[in-house]
């Protein structure tokens, strides 16, 4: 199936200039994607590839016409969407099973909605179960089921409707590793079977092995706001080895990618680096203190997707500790290989006081919102602040769930550096002493600016 | 895809179900049966001729009466909960799905929740005997009507919460499936909002005994309607001073109390496990007798089968009504010009009414009457607080105490529910001998007489709360050697803070309701008043003063709406941003 003429192959969706805005809660808005343009084809998958907060899932969800794209639009066979996608099923990845249905119930209830008559509702019910796995399950409840089990009657719930286009938003992250990989296998034998009708398959992954095992083209997504930034064909042969050094170079180059620089996101853009353009990565220290650590011990360089193997991490897990450790000038990145910095080594071998006066430095230096937060408590009257007082700022890019988020992080690092103190009960930021004696540092901060 | 395929799947609960017992089928049946007949007898009295001016002020007071009677008051709550479900379904829905209603029908739901119910008798039943004039219809319904007003808001608000918390996949799921807005409806919303409804219905449901009782025998305009029924039976055992008879009637109100528990809300609750969403489960499993009696039985098999085509049919016929999704693309333009004219009209009309209001009032008593009304809230609202204080002072150590020991609970909670939902203006005729005899005021004793409904929703609360509290956390302060008065300060006062506050904002509400009844009472001939805000509606109503009902209504709708604004809710997020224990 894979193999059809490009010139040939019909669009099934288009998307064009797609952005996506919400309004924050002072009025102003946050993007979410940013100008992106996608065709998905008859024959072939694609796999949307992105670090969280990139814009990935809403993408699909434009797609399906669960959601309006603020300007742009999304066509199904030539048709503006105003509506659910006709021609689109979903799995995700929380299953979205209707829990007072069994397994047979869940199963026709799309053909129920599509007026199917019952006799034949039953029959291609029973079919589909059948096909993906599910016989002797009919009267279960989805409660009684693992989780294995109830994603395979997500697919039966999705495949019985025959869908043009089957939509999967990060189906098997809930699952275990083997149960994914048993999955993934079955969902690509049912894919080359002859005769079967989906004609598309667009998956959501933040797994780049899940996106290279499946996928013909890989869209990678850049984040703030999500963006295209780079289209990755795959052109294995099916089924793929992930032992072959052929899979091992596109994983390692979707990798580069994911971690190399992003010219077009806001990061990049702006000239100098503050809270709302340079978020900071979610990282605890313990964990940033654990990557170092690991690169330490592999003799202070570490090739990423060994090293996400190794401790069976995925991207999400990973990613936003390395990129942590960059933004603290820790680690430093080539494509996919970490190493590790002279800054990072000191910091890795000192003893536990002297390595939090160098994270408080590091930290004000060069964690954008931890430095504004110092310095408007430096700037206040008594070196205290509410901490709506930053929530209010947080607000002017961030969704609610980000701010918090996002200063959550700052606490987090700023109580470790000692840099100032958060009182829970009111909700106040007090400055400690220690952020005192980096009052020079700070002046440098505001000759830049 | 045939590698690895699962085993069989043998379902031994399933194998159970369908071998069904004989004994079972027959007991339901008969059941069925012997409901079908006593809802014929009971509609028979209903229809009866009826004359305004003959009506019966009082019923007979022959314990011979007594189980019609009570049936008669049960009919009558079950059709208040049925209509309070349908009410529930439309408005609910209709709060959470159309974008412009909800700006009106939410803040309506939030004061509705708040108003003093049994202020309004007066004024609907003039309403329902218009409606149905010649039968007893409309008293029935002026009762049924108060019932449904005590039990629908807390429903509907329960339900309609669950409209706007559905998880957002199975919404997802439910508009890219292309479910028609019927199917949708029954699939999702009501299975969703089932454990809620239910349990919120069984809530109402015990505080609804109260105004039945209160509804029963309606004085309104120098007469007295009383309906059969078992509110009334103990009014005229009152009246007539006859101890014995008032003794009974409360033994036939446990008897229905606990019946109406063990044959409707255990199973329906029970049942309603199943639609439990996601993994959590509940903190203690329900069981029912009953619901396995009838889950063995072929009865519900049968019916479904019958009903299965109705369900097809409605099904179908409800297709034109469309599918359950919203569009993508909306006029921004039409719809900002729409707001506007909405907004602007259901201003104009408020205005119209509150002017309207305010002119029928000055008319008919004169605006002062505000201030009065207000004073004696004054005086209403003190009692409220020495009711919390006195309640809080006695009920939140033994709440703690039996919520802490598991056995305690599992002996105490079922009893305090029965205490929670019993009507505790059965108990009014006592107090009121006790007060006559002791020749206490009722401006005093009526704090009693609020209390001994009011305060058990702390005690319930607290109970709740103090059982929630994590073993560990009570390990750990028995090893760190905490004296009492350190666990108090450091565990059980901020861990159950959260639950005392649910049960004093309800405790609060109902007493602000029972001071209508609990202000002026009366036994045998003796009448005591107490001055205050509940004394004031209830003189006017009984005067057939119109006016001064609707002054003394409103002002007390502000203070419970106000209080519930600047106290309780205040009091509340606090405690959840501050001592949640999550």
């Amino acid at each position: 199936m894979t193999a059809t003429v490009a010139t040939t192959r019909t669009a099934l969706i288009e998307a064009e200039h797609i952005s996506k805005s919400f309004p924050s809660a002072d009025g102003s808005t946050l993007h979410v994607l940013d100008d992106v343009s996608v065709t998905l084809h008859e024959g072939e998958v694609v796999a949307l590839l992105g670090k969280s907060g990139s814009g990935k899932s809403t993408l699909l969800r434009t797609f399906a016409g669960l959601i309006a794209p603020t300007t742009g639009e999304v066509r199904y066979r030539g048709k503006v969407l105003n509506g659910a996608n006709p021609g689109a099923a979903m799995v995700f990845q929380s299953f979205a099973l209707m829990p007072w249905l069994t397994v047979q119930d869940n199963v026709e209830l799309g053909l129920r909605a599509a007026g199917v008559p019952e006799q034949e509702r039953h029959r291609r019910a029973l079919e589909a179960i059948d096909q993906i796995g599910l016989d002797g399950f009919e009267t279960a409840y989805p409660r009684e089921l693992s989780g294995g089990m109830r994603q395979r009657v997500g697919f039966a719930r999705a495949l019985v409707l025959q869908p043009d286009v089957l939509m999967m938003d990060e189906p098997f992250s809930a699952l275990d590793v083997l149960t994914s990989e048993n999955l993934r296998n079955e969902l690509i034998s049912l894919w080359s079977t002859p005769g079967f009708p989906t004609k598309c398959i667009c998956i959501v992954t933040h797994n780049i092995e899940e996106a290279v095992l499946l996928a013909d083209r890989v869209l990678v997504l850049g984040s703030n706001p999500g963006h295209i930034m780079a289209e990755v064909p795959i052109l294995l042969p099916r089924p793929r080895d992930r032992r072959s050094p052929t899979f091992e170079t596109a994983v390692d180059r979707l990798y580069a990618i994911l971690t190399g620089r992003d010219e077009k996101s806001a990061a990049a853009r702006a000239a100098a680096p503050g809270p709302l353009t340079h978020p900071l990565p979610d990282a605890s220290v313990g964990g940033l203190a654990g990557l170092v650590e690991i690169v330490y011990a592999h003799g202070g360089q570490a090739d990423l997707p060994d090293l996400a193997d190794e401790l069976s991490f995925e991207v999400d897990d990973l990613l936003p500790l390395v990129d942590a450790a960059r933004m603290l000038g820790l680690l430093e990145v080539e494509g996919a290989q970490a190493f590790l910095t002279d800054v990072g080594r000191a910091w890795y071998t000192a003893d536990i006081q002297r390595s939090k006066e160098m994270f408080a430095t590091l930290a004000v230096e060069h964690a954008p919102l931890v430095k504004t937060i110092v310095k408007a408590l430096e700037n206040s009257e008594d070196g205290a602040l509410r901490d709506d007082f930053f929530r209010d700022l947080l607000r002017r890019g961030y969704n609610a769930e980000d701010t918090e988020k996002q200063l959550d992080i700052a606490i987090d690092w700023g109580r470790y550096g000692e840099l100032f103190d958060y009182d829970a009960n009111p909700g106040e930021l007090v400055l400690s002493e220690v952020a005192a004696s980096l009052i020079p540092t700070l002046m440098d901060g505001d000759a830049e600016s | 895809m045939a590698s690895l395929r699962p085993g069989t799947f043998t379902n031994h609960d399933a194998s159970l179900r369908a071998r069904s017992h004989f004994a079972a089928d027959a007991i339901v049946l008969v059941a069925v049966a012997v409901i079908f007949w006593l809802l014929i007898q009971l509609s028979h009295g209903i229809s009866e001729p009826f004359n305004r001016v003959s009506a019966p002020s009082t019923v007979s007071t022959d314990p011979a009466n007594l189980p019609y009677y009570a049936a008669r008051s049960l009919l009558r709550m079950f059709a208040a909960l049925a209509v309070s479900t349908i009410f529930t379904f439309i408005y609910a829905t209709a709060a959470a799905r159309l974008r412009r209603a909800e700006k009106i029908l939410l803040p309506l739901l939030d004061v509705l929740q708040s108003v003093p119910i049994l202020g309004f008798l007066s004024i609907t039943l003039s309403i329902w005997l218009t409606l149905f004039p010649g039968t007893e219809l409309g008293v029935e319904c002026a009762s049924v009507f108060a019932i449904f007003t005590s039990q629908a808001w807390n429903m509907t608000f329960a339900f309609y919460q669950s409209l706007i918390t559905q998880p957002r996949d199975l919404d997802e799921a439910a508009r890219l499936l292309r479910l028609t807005k019927w199917q949708r409806f029954w699939q999702l919303d009501v299975p969703n909002g089932m454990i809620p409804l239910i349990w919120n219905g069984m809530m109402s449901f015990g505080g609804g005994w109260f105004f039945l009782i209160a509804s029963e025998v309606i004085s309104v305009n120098n007469h007295v309607y009383a309906l059969p029924g078992i509110g009334a039976y103990v009014a005229a055992a009152s009246r007539q001073q006859e101890i014995g008879r008032l003794l009974l009637a409360i033994l036939v109100m446990i008897v229905m109390v606990v019946g109406v528990n063990f044959v409707f809300w255990r199973p329906l609750t029970a049942w309603a496990e199943r639609f439990r969403t996601g993994d959590t489960e509940a903190v203690e499993q329900q069981h029912s007798v009953v619901l396995d009696l009838v889950r063995r039985s072929v009865v519900p098999a049968m019916v479904a089968r019958v009903l299965r085509p109705v369900g097809a049919g409605l099904d179908w016929a409800t297709r034109p009504l469309g599918r359950a999704d919203r569009p993508l693309r909306v006029n921004q333009a039409r719809r900002r010009a729409g707001d506007i004219a909405f907004l602007v009209i259901v201003l104009a009309l408020i205005a119209l009414g509150l002017a309207r209001m305010l002119g029928y009032i000055s008319d008919h008593t004169g605006l002062a009457q505000f201030g009065v009304a207000a004073g004696l809230g004054l005086i209403t609202f003190a009692r409220v607080v020495v009711l919390l204080i006195v309640s809080t002072a006695i009920w939140v150590p033994i709440g703690v105490w039996i919520g802490l020991s598991p056995k305690v609970t599992r002996f105490a909670q079922p009893i305090v529910q029965v205490l929670a939902s019993f009507p505790a203006n059965f108990l009014f005729p006592f107090i009121t001998m006790a007060l006559i005899a002791t020749g206490i005021s009722l401006n005093i004793g009526g704090i009693f007489l609020m209390a001994l409904g009011a305060q058990w929703y702390i005690l319930f609360n607290v109970i709740a709360g103090a059982s929630a509290i994590p073993n560990d956390l009570r390990e750990a302060a028995t090893n760190l050697r905490l004296n009492r008065r350190q666990k108090w300060r450091y565990l059980y006062g901020p861990a159950i803070f959260a639950s005392w506050v649910t049960g004093g904002i309800t405790a609060a509400g109902g007493a602000w309701n029972a001071s209508i009844v609990a202000e002026v009472v009366s036994y045998g001939d003796t009448t005591l008043t107490a001055s205050g805000l509940g004394a004031y509606i209830a003189q006017s109503t009984a005067e057939g003063d119109f006016a001064k009902t609707l002054v003394g209504v409103t002002v007390m709708s502000i203070f419970v709406v106000g209080l519930n604004r600047f106290f309780w809710r205040r009091l509340y997020s606090y405690a959840e941003r501050r001592f949640s224990l999550t």
